[in-house]
């Protein structure tokens, strides 16, 4: 897979790969990731992979810049790794519709399709989470089924629920807190995507795969 | 008895706690905070003797007053205020004693936009996913997640006795602009996005930074720049200090608060020495940016760092 780098500024670099939103070149630039982060290079502060690039950040006077190009091009040149078995995808219930899914009609209208059709369609799928960003916790999940792809709306927001679960063409979402924002809102959930209490603040990262499920009004209200 | 605390009387316009930045959860969509001028924060934490990495004030055009509850090295950097210490000025980038009771008050502003304000052993607040830097958008770190508020009680590190002499006043860390900067950039990562002559294009005439500008980005307004493949890119990781440019033509330069990704190209990255010197302008003031080599970016970065390690040498 051919792959370029490029800097931004004296202390980040951007290696990029194939420029399009694809699940494999998508991997193969978290796997990259992984590895100049196990690299521990000293001075290497941030390493985020997105959709088809992975930036590096790093303290130009406190980093070996030799010794952190030759680790860019021996990761980036290695064929992708045999992938490992698929953990578990991470199970997210959602109750749709309604007050907690203002737009579930409108992704209805659009998919010429009752909203039982958008919830199936909505949860027959297994997504992959391509990068997060945004806020703390949000997920960037593909591909959605090209039915109910839905664009944004055309004005955002001011205020969007956190747990609110979102259509934007072909990806889908969860806002972990409360923001303005412009996804077709078609459920919610009452998972937290971002718990900074939690042992594990954030239920999802990069390449993990997310399936949701529906539930009813009482048991999203009940749940613990 | 309790852990000493920093008593805020009045909050002041935007006042918030910052350390060095919440790195390495970028990943994970968590902001990096941190101070604007990141170099006048590591100055007034030399000053006092504190790690670079500790918790100070970033104080924002309107300073605050404050009240001691113990014996403490204070020291204010950055942007040039008015300062009393119980009804006696002080001087800005040296350190002086305060002891139970006394009140630090903030007056005129004289230049510059961001003061820092560090306390011996730093700010105590409880440190969110390993840094105790505020990010206000989403509501995390320093004293809940916002700006402090009058009545607020900062929790102080464990004191030191203040023995003998302390730093006598330093040069400024940085530059303070006189309501208009010139930061060097290097172009990139996106520069191909652009039409041929954009870099000349950004550097042609100064970019006023408009009043809808905060600690996540400043929206400038100023000669327009032209895309070559459309204003939407794949979206990919947003470096501090770099220009995203969306469909306008008008860039955002992104600051400390900035998102951790974005869809917008980015034509250009203003040097880290720079980045300091940005933190010190507000709406109005005006940037004219220049391209400048990598060697030179390298260059000046030596420079404020020597003159950084030299104070820190000291440790007061």
């Amino acid at each position: 897979m051919s792959y370029r780098i490029v800097t931004a500024g004296d202390s980040a670099v951007v290696v990029e790969f194939e420029e399009r939103i694809d699940p494999a070149v998508n991997a193969r630039t978290i796997a990259f990731a992984e590895a100049v982060q196990a690299a521990n290079l000293p001075g290497v502060r941030d390493v985020v992979p997105t959709y088809r690039s992975t930036a590096i950040y790093f303290d130009p006077l406190r980093t070996d810049s030799v010794a952190l190009m030759a680790c860019i091009e021996r990761e980036a040149v290695k064929p992708p790794a045999a992938q490992p078995a698929p953990a578990a995808p991470v199970r997210i219930p959602v109750c749709y519709g309604g007050e907690l899914g203002p737009d579930l009609e409108a992704v209805a209208s659009f998919a010429r399709a009752d909203e039982d059709e958008v919830v199936r369609l909505h949860t027959a799928a297994t997504y992959r989470v391509f990068m997060l960003g945004f806020v703390p916790g949000f997920a960037y999940l593909g591909l959605v089924d090209e039915r109910i792809a839905m664009a944004r709306r055309s004005t955002p927001r001011v205020r969007v629920p956190s747990g609110s679960v979102g259509i934007a063409g072909v990806q889908t979402g969860i806002y972990p807190t409360e923001t303005p924002g412009g996804w077709q809102l078609i459920g919610r959930t009452p998972l937290k995507p971002f718990d900074p209490a939690r042992a594990e603040p954030f239920l999802m990262k990069a390449g993990d795969a997310v399936q949701f499920y529906p539930i009813n009004r009482g048991e999203y209200d009940s749940w613990q | 008895m309790a852990v000493a605390v920093l008593r805020v009387i009045k909050p002041g316009m935007l006042t918030t706690i910052q350390d060095a930045g919440r790195w390495g959860f970028q990943a994970r969509g968590v902001p990096v905070a941190g101070p604007m001028d990141p170099v006048s924060h590591r100055l007034a934490n030399a000053l006092v003797g504190n790690v670079r990495e500790a918790a100070a004030l970033e104080i924002t055009l309107l300073g605050p007053e404050l009240e001691f509850e113990d014996e403490r090295l204070v020291a204010v950097t950055g942007a040039e205020f008015e300062i009393t210490l119980d009804g006696k000025a002080v001087r800005g980038n040296a350190p002086f004693v305060v002891t139970a009771e006394s009140r630090l008050r903030f007056g005129e502003r004289r230049r510059g936009a961001r003061a820092y304000l560090a306390i011996s052993s730093g700010i105590a607040v409880p440190p969110m996913l390993g840094s105790r830097s505020t990010h206000l958008v989403s509501a995390m770190g320093g004293a809940a997640g916002r700006a402090l508020a009058a009545g607020d009680r900062l929790p102080l590190g464990d004191p030191r006795k203040v023995e003998g002499a302390v730093l006598a006043p330093q040069p400024a860390a940085v530059p303070l602009p006189e309501r208009h900067a010139r930061l060097r950039v290097l172009p990139g990562p996106q520069r191909d996005y652009f039409s041929g002559d954009a870099l000349e294009v950004l550097q042609s005439a100064p970019y006023a930074i408009g009043q809808n500008s905060d600690r996540m980005g400043y929206r400038l307004e100023g000669p327009r720049l032209t895309h070559a493949r459309g204003a939407d890119i794949i979206s990919d990781a947003t470096p501090l200090g770099v220009l995203q440019v969306p469909a306008s033509g008008q860039p955002i330069l992104l600051m400390a608060d900035r998102q951790t990704t974005g869809g917008y190209p980015k034509i250009a990255t203003v040097i880290s020495a720079d980045v300091a010197v940005a933190g010190q302008l507000g709406p109005a003031d005006t940037i004219s940016f220049a391209v400048c080599t990598p060697a030179e970016a390298m260059a000046a970065l030596i420079a404020q760092e020597r003159a950084l390690m030299a104070v820190e040498a000291w440790r007061a």
